[in-house]
Order: C-alpha cells, then structure tokens, then sequence
C-alpha cells in the first residue's frame, strides 16, 4: 500500500489545479486519472476566462469567480517560471454581443441585477450600442443591436493550461497515477484507501474533482454531487489576422488566430456526437454577429459535455461523515482554476474550506425539513 | 528550377503571379503555376515569417497557402487555375473583415 498526504480522483482542468495547488503546498500527492476514455471538458471547452455573466441571483458565485480571475495572472506566471509554458492569459475585459433590441434589453436588465446583488462588493458594467461597438469591431453585422461589457473578463490557451497545471504537479513532486479507474473505497474519517487494479493508495485527505464521475463517487464518502451532462458543440475556423482586441462570449479568436464559434446547451445524457441543426444555429449566429465570418473555412468542429449541478452553480463542500474527504465539481474549469488552485487547494491542505464556501454545498439540494 | 513534363499540354492560359504574366497548361494548379513562375518561396508563415514553397502537391501538407483572387489561406495545389487568375504570396494570417 502506497501512503500519500492526499489523493484527487480526476487529473482533468479541476483536478490539475487543485492538486498542483496542493504540491505546491508540500503535501505528497497522488492524483488518479481516468485516461483518454473520460469524457474530457477539460479537452473540448471554449477557453473562456468569464466573469460578467456568473451568479445571477447567486452573488457568492459571482465573487468566487472574480476572485478566480484576479488569481487568474499569477497561476499563469508561476506556470511560465515553473514549466516553461504560456497559457496564453488575457485579460482584456469582454463583450456579449446582442442580436435584437430585445436581447439587449434583456441582457442590461440581467447586468443591472447583477449590480444590485453585487451590493458593496461592487459590479462594473456598461452597455454599447451598435455604433459603439462597430468603433472596436470591424465588419459588425447590422442585426448586432448592441454588447453588454465588463472588465474582468478574458481567455487562455486552456490546452497549455492543462498540459502546465499537470507538468507543474510533476515538478512539485506529486505523483500521477493515469489509466486508473477507482474500483472499491474505503472511507474512514482521515483515512480513505482506493482499489485501483492491484494496488491499494492511502491518504488522510480525497478530494473528489472527477467532474461527471463524481456522481458516483460522491456517496461512497458521504458526499453528494448530482451533476449531469450538458452537451455543447464547437466550432473553429482556419487561422487570420488578429482581429477583435478581447473575447465575445461565445465568440472569440485564439492568440494562434483560429476563431471559434460556440455555444450551445443540449441535454443529451452521454452522447458527445455533433447535430447539424445546433451547428447550423452556431454558424447562423456567428455570420449574423460578423457576415465575413461566413467567408472563412470551417477546419475543426466537437461536442463536449460540461459538468452540470442541478442549479449551474459549482459544488464544493467536505463530508461530515468523513472528514477529510472534498467534492468540487463545475461547468467552469477554465474559469475557476485561479480559485481552484491557489484558494481551494490551500483550504483543503489546512484540512477544512472556509465558511465563504457554505453557499456552495450539495446541501442546498437537499428537501429542507418541513416547518 | 521546375519544368513541364514532355507531355504536358501546351502553355495556354495567362494567370498572374505576383503582378507577372504567366501562361500554363490547362488543368494545372494555382501551385504549379507559382513553380512555373519561378518563384523561391510563395508565402512567410504566420508565427516565424520564414519562407515555405509548395511540397506535397496533393493537399495534405498546407505549405502552399496563397491568395487567389484576393482570398487568402487557400491551398494553392487544390485550385485549378483560370484565363486570368491573380495569385499572390501570402504574408502572415489570412485577413478577412476588414
């Protein structure tokens, strides 16, 4: 039986953070990972580093995920010294482009909510219209009516991210276990054993970042995560010219030039195949935004499941039954690796989250007792 | 350095290489004409600017991307050429939208 200070289960974008966080810490970790059977999101997202349009009616979500963008650069600085990679970061604020007077409206009213809810923690946001707009963005289709803009968001290469955050694990000492799926747990308070094929690892503190596997893992240490899949599908054109000067929402062009062209949410349980439709939607959406757009090549196209709790918000939270034991599952991993790796990894290597982390437990889910 | 094969039809069709008349074989590519015109390299790629020439000749390998007609980013082997086609090296990305 190999001994570690703490085992993750998931070597995906949330797993990679969260235990290079914790080698980082100085715990020796094992971090269990699936293989190229997963179901990846970590492999197929949209490479967003988005705030403005987190936590409607939900205010901590949104000030975890400010928080995760303000980690955002100096994650990314220490995996350039560290590994040698460029993630790619930038951090140029963002834009949601509107199509229609009615989804302008729509959008500004949801922004001023956001404000409002924000309270003394502060929301910044304006809205441009069309001419505005057509200032920064050249060639802006006529049915664009107008944007909703905030400073905090931006976009990373979240490949890179993924191959920094596992290269950094490895040169901070942790171990990777690849092509493991966990076979029987033992959970005991500070003290959980995994069955992976015919060896046995033990660690005083799990933390459960297996994204749609942590369903079915979650029991097994007196945890709950209900997430189901949530389809969406991509599409990426041949690489040009830089031509926005900051991401669009569900369109945004790579530092290597390609743009991509998202998004879209199915449910579909596990079924990451494409449908014309939605890519026809995706397409039909992108040209009416930019009509030359529709002049470009179409070079790669992907579905991809996002992990998705019952109410969009992220499940983090640690078993009364067994302490020691951590969930963390979300449909942001780009997002929310700033937190993940420098804020959570840190709480889980103190042994407990900190009472900001109460909103976010699988708890809320729960019938509350009747009165 | 390139010459037609013995049984290549007669240079009939005038295209337009970088500004320079050029007559080819019907049927020949975008890229075979660019051999033809005598050019060392046809385009500076995006990352390094360094020069590349068209290789594989049968689209696999994207080293021949050039602007036809005023449209970047396409693979000069796989387009056939016709009476008066401009080709241009291509500088860099494709740029589009402006």
């Amino acid at each position: 039986m190999r001994q570690f200070d703490a085992i993750v289960i998931g070597g995906g974008l949330v797993g990679a953070a969260i235990g290079y966080g914790l080698a980082r810490a100085g715990l020796a970790v094992a971090m269990v990972d699936e293989g190229d059977v997963a179901f990846r999101a970590s492999r197929g997202n949209f490479g967003l580093v988005w705030v403005q349009s987190k936590g409607l009616g939900a205010p901590h979500y949104q000030r975890w995920t400010r928080l995760s963008a303000e980690e955002w650069p100096g994650l990314a600085d220490d995996l350039a010294e560290r590994t040698g990679i460029s993630v790619g970061l930038e951090q140029p604020g963002g834009l949601q482009l509107c199509l229609g007077e009615e989804e302008l409206n729509k959008r500004q009213a949801m922004m001023e909510q956001m404000r409002r809810e924000a309270g003394n923690f502060g929301f910044e946001y304006r809205m441009l219209d069309h001419d505005e707009l057509a200032t920064m963005l050249p060639g802006l289709g006529p049915t664009v009516a107008g944007a909703s803009w905030t400073p905090y968001d931006g976009h990373a290469n979240s490949l890179n991210l993924l191959h920094a955050l596992h290269k950094g694990f490895a040169e901070k000492g942790g171990t990777y276990l690849p092509n493991r799926t966990v076979g029987e747990a033992q959970a005991a308070p500070h003290d959980f054993r995994l069955q992976l094929g015919d060896e046995t690892i033990a660690a005083p503190k799990i933390v459960l970042a297996a994204g749609l596997g942590n369903a079915k893992l979650a029991p097994l240490f007196g945890l709950s995560a209900p997430v189901r899949p949530q389809r969406g599908q991509i599409l990426v054109t041949e690489r040009t010219a830089r031509i926005w000067p900051l991401p669009l929402g569900s369109l945004r062009q790579t530092q290597e030039g390609t743009i991509m062209l998202g998004s879209s949410e199915e449910d579909v349980g596990f079924d990451t195949g494409q449908k014309p439709e939605i890519m026809r939607n995706i397409a039909r959406r992108a040209v009416l935004s930019f009509p030359w757009i529709a002049e470009l090549q179409i070079v790669r196209a992907w579905a991809a499941l996002r992990v998705m709790p019952p109410d969009g918000l992220p499940i983090y939270d640690e078993s009364a039954q067994f302490p020691g034991a951590f969930t963390a599952n979300c449909h942001s991993g780009v997002t929310l690796a700033g937190a993940h790796a420098n804020v959570f990894a840190p709480m889980v290597a103190a042994g407990m989250l900190d009472p900001m982390m109460a909103p976010f437990s699988a708890k809320r889910f729960d019938v509350p007792a009747a009165a | 350095m390139f010459r037609p094969r013995p049984d290549a039809p007669a240079a009939t069709i005038a295209v337009e290489v970088e500004g320079q008349a050029v007559t080819v074989p019907s049927g020949a590519s975008a890229a075979a004409a660019l051999l033809l015109a005598g050019l060392a390299t046809i385009r500076e790629t995006p990352v390094s600017g360094s020069g590349r020439a068209p290789y594989c000749m049968m689209g696999v390998c994207f080293d021949c991307l050039v602007t036809i007609d005023g449209v970047g980013n396409r693979q000069g082997c796989l387009v056939p050429i016709a009476e008066g086609m401009q080709v241009e090296i291509q500088k860099g990305k494709r740029e589009i939208g402006r």
